[in-house]
């Protein structure tokens, strides 16, 4: 079944995730345009990285109020496995399927470059091509992916398993230095409580070609894939 | 004649005879906005009309070259019918003024000049020059202009993927921001300003009018005094959320043939875009001015023609295409108006309420735009310094480590960490190299890009320096395996009314003209800024050049990284032990002095061509040009970037300092499994080419020093610039 990839004005990584879910997929996603009240038949949404609406507003904001965003937030809600990276985890953020927010990065600088990440959930649709606890090297590209949670929440989401990612480093520790936003607990990706729903800020489709210097984010396309196809 | 009439108080930066001119064509007195007009037509940013006789001396031409300079930005064949498309551009007075947005609507400036041709941009450079890093200004500039860089390029979504930072006093007061951008386009749809036809629909798109950056090419062609702050009005703000709409919207009505003529509205706004398309397409234009989307109300004709606000483009569209356009343009959520059309008359005539206020033959605005073959004096020659008469270190160690851990060669790290180098998923090699590459989006190939100059051996030798700009970006692409194929140029210099400051001009494009032609990498594109000064002290003297390098299949690309231990280290290019005008030079005596190191053309391109036939054949595993620093911090780099070490053993004739440091020029420092077969193939060549030592585990060791940790080095490297700015 296909993939619909959904395109705000300002997205900027719509190409990149594609380029990868047609690699994993063998077929090229459907891109559907904010301004759509309805999705096409699929099992699977991604929403890609950029700059939805200039990001003038607090990253995310505007986009999580387009027409397409009810039939997204509808979809998630009866199951089908919905991934938002960068922008796309602040806009889910927004949108109220995952908990929490993504500030400004600590450093108050954007940010870009490799970072390590700890598997913290390897029996999600999203993270079972990986292994619990495995290390991966995936980029990060933001300004503002420093994520906060109040306490009950961040209390709920640790109990619960809901914590995907986590910045490492290299020997899979989770440490301040290896952080580079700021988040609280080193949170770089977070499920909803049914576990249909990643947010992540590292870019996995930017690490699924090994020209491009790594392979660390293939898996993930590939686990999805092998899930829908199923 | 009205040339005995009173003259206006303010000729808006025109001359006396310039605006004598002005009389002869008009055969009137202009009004003020009329007067507006010719005065940012004829700036020193629009006209070139200091260097232009210079420019024509430029080898412009070759097979690759689908379009040389004159139109937004030159066009180059890659093959399989497509082609690049790049220019570079400054935005030094404006950045100076308010690096954010200064420097921000430099790469939104760019950017718009490669996607007007057709072209999808698919990477950004810079070359960025600032004063001393104890000014008090530097760190808000630095800070200030790479976020803006970052700002602009990371939200249209293009990567920013290489470029240069130097720190000299001569820029405190006038920094210089550089902004490159580097495009893809097929052969058979690249776009251009000619408005042929008349009778066509001239349309508005992209962002409303508003007053700001009214006059900013006058501004740009001015010098600068202690009021400079008080010109903030004339910077432009940018909007790069409202450029990538603009850019897609412009790419969708590309695929359709509704377009004649497009040009964006950068210097001069829609003064110079319409009176470009006009002259190249040899016609009139009446422009509405009432119907120019406009941010603010009460806009007089001047305001609305001058302004240089951004994400604007004018567009002449084939009669009858206007409603399929308007649904592209509204889609996106963009402006979309006809303001004018096109005529017969050869005037530009701007219509307010109906009536003529202003009414100009653009082939004498274009045609007579003032020329100046100004005054110069040749640089003085320096004399040559040798070797012996430099003073050797106490411990050659410790300079390294003073090099590689100062402003002039510490990492850029916190810089390029700032730009996204891999959005668009085509970054094969990022910064911190020679070149970085970027991959043709669905093929194996790629396109190498450099930026680069040595001010200070321009200064020291103009005619040299320009040879050895060049050469260094041709060799930086050389240096990942592509072939060199174009260049742009950037030529920053101080006032040109300045006789030794146009001599400078004058002898840097003479150089850089030589090596374009030796090196057969002509010059497609390019800009000038001249009067780089403030308070009459000029910057050094600082012609930046942009290479661009094609390469067949980016899987053979080599970096600058040493990849493992117990592999060959190899010098490609003779040694011998330039001293003067040298980074080592400076740090030991305080001053850059003598002649600087000459630059052999012939050598240049049989060295590179080597080195590009052996990464071609794989023989190498590592590749990096020896610039500033020389061979020491060449090499210390690549063990750096590798997090390994080497051993070098050698036992030079020359001062092992001069070894070490000369900045001797057409060498690589490469590393290799294979070192019969690189030794052969130079010998085949007639290329020297040395052995000097092997990679190791994690200590450089160098002739006469003690073993340095590569860690340490590494630790001093990245140190600098972030501790730099994070002090107060």
């Amino acid at each position: 079944m296909p993939v619909a990839v959904i395109v705000f004005p300002g997205s900027n990584c719509d190409r990149d995730v594609a380029v990868a879910l047609e690699t994993a997929t063998g077929r090229a996603p459907a891109m559907v345009w904010h301004q759509e009240s309805a999705l096409p038949a699929c099992d699977l949404i991604v929403v890609p990285g950029g700059f939805s609406y200039g990001d003038y507003l607090r990253s995310g904001a505007m986009a999580a109020h387009s027409p397409i965003m009810r039939a997204v937030i509808e979809r998630a809600n009866t199951g089908t496995p919905v991934l938002g990276i960068c922008n796309g985890f602040q806009i889910l953020a927004e949108a109220g399927l995952l908990p929490g927010i993504l500030m400004r990065n600590a450093s108050l600088k954007f940010v870009c470059r490799d970072v390590d990440l700890r598997v913290e959930r390897a029996d999600t649709v999203f993270t079972g091509a990986y292994a619990q606890g495995e290390i991966l090297r995936v980029p990060v590209a933001h300004h503002d992916g420093n994520y906060f949670a109040d306490a009950e929440t961040l209390q709920r989401l640790e109990d619960g398993g809901q914590v995907a990612f986590r910045y490492c480093d290299t020997g899979g520790n989770v440490t301040p230095e290896a952080n580079p936003n700021g988040s609280i607990n080193n949170i770089a990706g977070i499920l909803n409580a049914d576990g249909n729903v990643l947010g992540m800020m590292p870019h996995p489709e930017r690490l699924a070609d090994p020209l491009l210097g790594g392979i660390d984010g293939a898996p993930m396309f590939d686990a999805l894939a092998e899930a829908i196809a199923a | 004649m009205s040339k005995t009439e009173p003259r206006p108080d303010d000729l808006m930066g025109l001359s006396d005879g310039e605006y004598d001119t002005i009389l002869d064509i008009l055969g009137r007195t202009p009004n003020f906005t009329e007067l507006g007009i010719f005065s940012v037509m004829w700036s020193e940013h629009c006209s070139y009309k200091s260097s232009k006789k210079w420019l024509k001396t430029l080898p412009i031409d070759g097979p690759q070259v689908i379009q040389g300079p004159g139109e937004n930005a030159g066009v180059v064949d890659i093959g399989d019918g497509q082609a690049v498309i790049f220019k570079i551009e400054s935005h030094n007075h404006p950045s100076f003024i308010e690096p954010y947005q200064g420097a921000a609507t430099g790469v939104g400036g760019i950017l718009r000049d490669v996607f007007t041709m057709g072209a999808r941009p698919v990477a950004n450079l810079n070359a960025l020059r600032f004063g001393s890093p104890d000014h008090p200004k530097t760190r808000h500039l630095v800070g200030g202009v790479v976020a803006g860089i970052g700002g602009y390029g990371n939200c249209i979504g293009v990567p920013t993927v290489g470029g240069e930072v130097n720190f000299d006093p001569s820029y405190n007061g006038n920094i210089l921001v550089n902004a490159m951008t580097v495009g893809i386009a097929p052969t058979d749809k690249i776009f251009y300003s000619a408005a042929a036809g008349v009778g066509l629909p001239v349309v508005y798109v992209g962002s409303k009018t508003g007053r700001d950056g009214i006059h900013g090419a006058t501004m740009a062609s001015a010098e600068f005094a202690d009021d400079s702050e008080e010109k903030r009005p004339t910077v432009q703000v940018g909007d790069p959320f409202t450029e990538k709409l603009l850019l897609e919207a412009c790419l969708e009505l590309m695929a359709t043939d509704a377009i004649v003529a497009i040009q964006d509205m950068g210097a001069a706004g829609l003064t110079s875009s319409s009176v470009e398309m006009a002259s190249k397409g040899d016609v009139g234009i009446a422009l509405d001015l009432d119907q120019v989307p406009r941010r603010e109300t009460g806009m007089t004709a001047y305001e609305l023609m001058l302004s240089e606000s951004q994400e604007r483009m004018l567009m002449v569209l084939k009669p009858g295409r206007e409603d399929m356009a308007r649904t592209i343009f509204e889609k996106w959520e963009l402006d979309f108006a006809v303001i004018g059309m096109t005529n017969d008359s050869g005037q530009l005539t701007l219509l307010e309420d109906g009536a003529s206020t202003a009414d100009i033959p653009v082939a004498p605005l274009v045609a007579a735009a003032p020329e100046y073959d100004r005054p110069w004096t040749a640089t003085p020659p320096r004399p040559v310094i040798n070797a012996s008469d430099v003073p050797a270190p106490d411990d050659l160690g410790d300079v390294l480590m003073a090099l590689i851990g100062g402003p002039e060669l510490c990492s850029r790290r916190w810089v390029w960490e700032q730009y996204d180098h891999m959005v668009m998923g085509d970054t094969v090699v990022r910064p911190g190299g020679d070149a970085a590459l970027v991959r043709v989006h669905g093929t194996g190939k790629g396109l190498a890009m450099s930026t680069d100059c040595s001010p200070r051996y321009v200064l020291a030798n103009p005619v040299e320096g320009g040879r050895q700009a060049v050469a260094e970006a041709w060799r930086n692409v050389t240096a990942v395996g592509a072939t060199p194929l174009a260049v742009t140029n950037n030529l920053n210099f101080g006032n040109p009314e300045r006789p030794e400051i146009m001599g400078q001009l004058v002898g840097a494009v003479q150089g850089m003209g030589e090596a374009c032609l030796a090196l057969a990498c002509p010059v497609v594109s390019g800009n000038v800024s001249l009067y780089n000064e403030t308070n009459g002290s000029a910057i050094l003297p600082t012609p930046v050049i942009g290479c661009v390098g094609v390469m067949g299949d980016v899987a053979k690309a080599v970096t600058a990284e040493f990849k493992a231990a117990g592999e060959t280290i190899f010098v490609i290019g003779e040694t011998q032990g330039w001293l003067g005008c040298s980074l080592y030079q400076r740090h030991m005596s305080g001053e850059a002095t003598g002649a600087p190191p000459p630059v052999d053309l012939d050598i240049e391109r049989k060295n590179g061509d080597l080195v590009r036939q052996l990464i071609a054949d794989g023989a190498l595993t590592a590749c990096h040009d020896v610039s500033d620093g020389g061979l020491a911090v060449a090499i210390a780099e690549m063990a750096i970037a590798g997090g390994l070490g080497a051993e070098i053993d050698v036992s030079p004739v020359i001062p092992a300092h001069a070894w070490a440091f000369g900045e001797d020029q057409g060498r690589y420092v490469v590393t290799t499994t294979g070192p019969e077969t690189v030794a052969a193939a130079a010998a085949k060549a007639g290329v020297p080419a040395r052995a000097i030592g092997q990679t190791t585990a994690a200590t450089l060791t160098l002739p006469g020093t003690r073993p340095i940790s590569v860690a340490e080095l590494e630790a001093l490297h990245e140190s600098w610039l972030p501790d730099y700015m994070a002090a107060r």
